[in-house]
């Protein structure tokens, strides 16, 4: 069993079936290594976000091998793909936060998978602590929709850290951001991931975020070109 | 998995939309102001069709097996009233005769066909109210006493007697003297019901051979055990005759009409018809929530919530629809119901019983809504959230 929290051997996936069969990935290999920070950039089409949904456990998988945190994802039973998927933090394009819910209550939906977390109360202390370590006390109690774009993807990150993950999954999280808290938010989730130890896998097309990563992947036709 | 997270969620999702869950509420109540009419009317009318069992007193009554309805009745032998006095627990036997006559209208001559009914009125086994002040002036040959709530198409009897006394009248080309008025109440098989003495009967309905009854009523020897009396009458008399308690006398009539008549059907099928509407309000406010939320349905599927979570977040809307409607709903039919009794004389009442029926349906309804609009849900593709 390898002991890296990625690693993906020889791995396959098309779209559609028969004559409209589109395969995106082709015998991709791809190792995150404990700790580390990478990104995975490339030309829209090239396959890094079926590759991060792959990760994810968010799709099933068609061929090859993808051990994901000791757990091997080809053949997986959806059961196992949810129970995985509750040790991984995913940070979103569009932060997703449910509306109707405040700062906090979002951070303590994490904490709702962890039923050896506690009780309501002990919920909410931590989503308040994790909400600090964000920058975000002072607003625990608004509604996504009274944040700015930088603080809702503040508090996305708050969510997707909470629960202590054994990964992060990004998929373009400074898209939406302007310049400045594009580059906050991205050195914010790397300054918590490094102190804990957390690997992050994180897909952009934003050259002016490269120098965060440990390392850069370049995707190109569904294969790792350097 | 304890139900209270994603109940708790559901709640928070729906209380964010306050115009849709105020239009979902009174969609529910709606549905259930809808089915409480429906079931109240029905048992309304059930209650006053029995009326004149209900009004008999006696704890069992002989009746032919072939009767379908009391304004229907078959006839059988006089002599069996007497054949149950060989039973000791048996105290009175009271034969009574039934059938239905015209009544000319007094005021406009219209006629209309009039339930009598006549029996020993001096026996004191059968009465009803206002019955046992006119026993002396019964006696009088061609007298009866008036039903005051048969139907208005009667004329206004009760108040010309109150203005002017004993009223004549026609019944059956006869002229008879009203001596005086009872209650017992109109049915849908008689309109209206006189009653007399069994020789004003016969007087009135020659036609009829006066050995030949159509109903008994028993008046048992006071500690005596009704079910082993009719045991042994139901064994000793023969076949063309039944012994039925009081309740299954009142059961008898009720069956017939919620089974031989469309009524029993046309309530429940004005009761489905809310369900279903109901139902529709409550699926489309479900599935409009979980659509424009599915992105949020997408991203809980993401973070490791299983799709079991996600039900119970669907259930728990509608039954806390289910419940939110069900209050004001049962209030405002409470309050319905009292203004249709004053303006139709029908028994309309709010029990327990009625209110835990409706309860259940109600919960019924928004449950299967639920589980329509819960698949919808497949929809939320965690995969499509990069």
């Amino acid at each position: 069993m390898p002991v890296e929290p990625v690693h993906l051997t020889n791995v396959g996936f098309a779209f559609g079936d028969g004559a409209l069969r589109r395969p995106v990935l082709r015998e991709l290999d791809l190792t995150v290594a404990a700790g580390e920070v990478v990104l995975l950039t490339g030309p829209s089409g090239s396959g890094k976000t079926t590759l991060l949904t792959l990760i994810g456990a968010l799709r099933a998988m068609q061929s090859g091998s993808c051990v994901v945190l000791g757990q091997e994802l080809l053949g997986a039973s959806l059961a196992a793909r949810v129970a995985l998927r509750r040790r991984i933090g995913f940070i979103f394009q569009n932060h997703n936060l449910l509306g109707f819910l405040t700062a906090a209550q979002n951070v303590a939906m994490s904490l709702e998978l962890h039923p050896d977390f506690g009780d309501d109360a002990a919920r909410f202390a931590e989503a308040e602590r994790m909400l600090g370590r964000v920058g975000m006390t002072e607003f625990a109690s608004v509604v996504p929709a009274k944040l700015s774009g930088g603080q809702r993807q503040r508090v996305a990150i708050a969510r997707a850290l909470v629960a202590g993950p054994g990964l992060i999954l990004a998929d373009e999280p400074t898209a939406a951001l302007d310049r400045q808290s594009g580059r906050d938010v991205v050195e914010l989730m790397r300054d918590l991931a490094k102190r804990s130890g957390m690997p992050i896998l994180l897909v952009t097309h934003d050259p002016r975020i490269l120098d965060v990563a440990d390392r850069v992947v370049k995707m190109e036709d569904g294969r790792v070109v350097g | 998995m304890s139900p209270f997270l994603p109940v708790r969620l559901a709640w928070r999702q729906l209380r964010a939309e306050r115009a849709r869950l105020f239009s979902a509420i009174a969609g529910v109540m709606f549905a259930c102001v809808l089915v409480f009419m429906q079931l109240g009317f029905r048992s309304a009318l059930f209650d006053s069709a029995t009326a004149l069992p209900q009004a008999l007193q006696g704890e069992l009554f002989l009746v032919h097996p072939l009767t379908t309805a009391l304004f229907r009745p078959e006839s059988f032998p006089r002599v069996r009233a007497y054949q149950t006095l060989a039973v000791p627990e048996v105290a009175l036997a009271v034969p009574i005769y039934m059938t239905q006559s015209i009544w000319r209208n007094p005021i406009n001559g219209s006629h209309r066909a009039i339930q009598l009914i006549g029996f020993d009125t001096e026996a004191g086994a059968v009465s009803f109210p206002g019955l046992t002040e006119l026993i002396p002036a019964l006696k009088r040959p061609y007298t009866i006493a008036f039903d005051w709530k048969s139907r208005p198409e009667f004329g206004p009897v009760a108040a010309m007697i109150a203005a002017n006394g004993p009223l004549h009248v026609q019944i059956g080309n006869r002229d008879v003297e009203i001596v005086g008025t009872v209650a017992l109440g109109a049915s849908f098989g008689a309109d209206g019901n006189a009653v007399m003495s069994e020789t004003n009967f016969r007087r009135l309905a020659s036609k009829r051979d006066p050995s030949n009854i159509d109903l008994v009523a028993l008046r048992l020897r006071p500690g005596a055990d009704p079910i082993a009396a009719q045991h042994a009458l139901t064994a000793m008399l023969p076949g063309d005759v039944k012994v039925v308690t009081h309740d299954q006398l009142v059961e008898w009539e009720r069956n017939y009409w919620e089974n031989a008549t469309p009524i029993g059907f046309i309530f429940a099928f004005g009761s489905l018809m809310g369900l279903i509407v109901g139902m529709v309000i409550v699926y489309q406010i479900l599935f409009a929530d979980i659509a424009s939320h599915l992105a949020e349905y997408a991203t809980l599927k993401a973070m490791g919530f299983s799709p079991g979570y996600l039900r119970l977040v669907v259930m728990g809307a509608s039954a806390i629809l289910a419940g939110l409607g069900f209050i004001p709903g049962i209030l405002a039919s409470a309050g319905l119901y009292d203004v249709v009794a004053k303006a139709t004389l029908l028994p309309l009442r709010m029990d327990a019983t009625r209110g835990a029926m409706v309860l259940a349906l109600i919960f019924g309804m928004c449950a299967f809504a639920g589980l329509l609009a819960m698949r919808k849900l497949r929809d939320a593709d965690p995969a499509d959230m990069f």
